[in-house]
């Protein structure tokens, strides 16, 4: 996983948590790499991992079963659009207006790309 | 685990390194030891270790007093120096000379360790490069199954395979009963791995905070103008690379190298934040 410069290490891992949800990698009531499993894989401290489960926890996404592990919750998949869709209205909304404004580009224009996006994107062919 | 108070330490008599230095290690924690060349970052981890001795001052590692060098304490501490003094002998005989010192060592976890960090077997410790040198005494240190790892500039020598080795074995080497602390310059290779920083300057601890401390009370981004909340910024190509006051609760990822240079740099400015 690369990590991005400007956002704390323990959010981009919850990011990763969350699209491995939403992707259906993981999938309600499975449980979640440990702790020290993701850290190894990730290469980072394992406190900074038990930040992320612990934010994870708060927002409905992981459950925490004491003594085996996290599980990921069963309205994960709707806590997880909740979450990111805050976080995406908030900050990457801006940035992508705002170059929107600058470089001049339409609506019209924006929802061909954007039509044509999901078609070659997420339908199999 | 570890309380180091009013420790006064120097190489003669008439110029201390450290003046009246206090802190505090607590298991659970991997803490990076930044410091300027000279700072005096080796020599605290050899006071730690009981390899020098203090003028005055109290240094406590798990209950023992280091530079007594008891073997009670001796078999807890697997110390990791910059530079490196193997016999001339095989790994076989190394571990069998050494191992018998530490009665949990794993000689399961040491056969792991050294296929991951692809060390042959056969040659002489003596004849191996840098590199496989270093490997191999993290490695030994490692099965040690200490509770206090020191590690001193640990990512000099290893190569960018072996680096990212090193951070996967780092992140599950640290348990709850484990001190670990790692002097370094490259701060980039241990970035993710570090949770607490401690810098030291002019002859004492400039700052001693966890990330998560660090990242709560300062902010750090990239900015288009300079304004007088800046703590301290560094001209980047898309404007400035800039250390602020956390005003708005944002969640920043910290940026070592800048907070080190802000440190070194101006540490009045920063102390009334962490106070």
């Amino acid at each position: 996983m690369e990590f991005r410069d400007n956002k704390a290490i323990y959010l981009q891992i919850a990011e990763y948590v969350c699209e491995h949800i939403l992707l259906g990698k993981w999938k309600a009531d499975e449980k979640v790499p440990s702790v020290r499993e993701l850290a190894v894989e990730l290469e980072v401290n394992p406190n900074t991992v038990m930040r992320t489960y612990e934010l994870l926890q708060n927002k409905d996404i992981l459950s925490n079963k004491r003594g085996i592990g996290f599980f990921i919750a069963e309205q994960a998949v709707k806590n997880v659009k909740n979450y990111r869709k805050v976080q995406f209205m908030d900050e990457e909304l801006p940035v992508f207006f705002r170059s929107l404004y600058l470089l001049e580009i339409g609506f019209e224009e924006l929802q061909n790309r954007y039509q044509s996006f999901v078609k070659e994107t997420f339908t199999n062919p | 685990m570890i309380q180091i108070d009013n420790l006064n330490f120097g190489y003669k008599k008439d110029k201390l390194l450290f003046n009246n230095m206090s802190m505090k290690l607590s298991p659970g924690h991997i803490y990076g030891l930044l410091g300027k060349n000279g700072a005096g970052k080796s020599s605290l981890l050899k006071n730690m270790a009981g390899l020098v001795y203090a003028q005055s001052g109290s240094l406590s590692v798990m209950g023992f007093d280091p530079a007594k060098r008891q073997p009670g304490l001796l078999a807890q501490i697997c110390f990791i120096p910059e530079e490196l003094y193997l016999p001339s002998v095989k790994i076989d005989s190394y571990v069998k000379a050494n191992a018998p010192f530490y009665k949990d060592f794993d000689h399961a976890y040491l056969s792991t360790l050294l296929a991951e960090f692809d060390i042959p077997a056969n040659n002489k410790l003596v004849n191996m490069s840098y590199g496989q040198k270093k490997k191999f005494v993290i490695a030994f240190g490692l099965a040690t199954q200490a509770k206090f790892i020191i590690m001193d500039e640990p990512t000099n020598g290893l190569d960018i395979p072996s680096k990212a080795q090193f951070r996967k074995i780092m992140a599950s080497a640290l348990t709850e009963e484990r001190v670990i602390i790692i002097s370094t310059h490259q701060v980039r290779d241990l970035d993710n791995l570090i949770d607490t920083i401690i810098i030291l300057d002019d002859s004492k601890v400039a700052l001693h905070a966890s990330i998560d401390q660090i990242t709560d009370k300062l902010c750090f981004k990239n900015i288009r103008n300079l304004d007088e909340t800046v703590i301290y910024s560094e001209p980047s190509l898309s404007g400035y690379n800039a250390l602020l006051p956390n005003y708005h609760q944002e969640d920043s990822r910290l940026d070592i190298e800048l907070l080190f240079n802000a440190v070194i740099t101006d540490k009045e400015k920063l102390k009334p934040i962490f106070n």
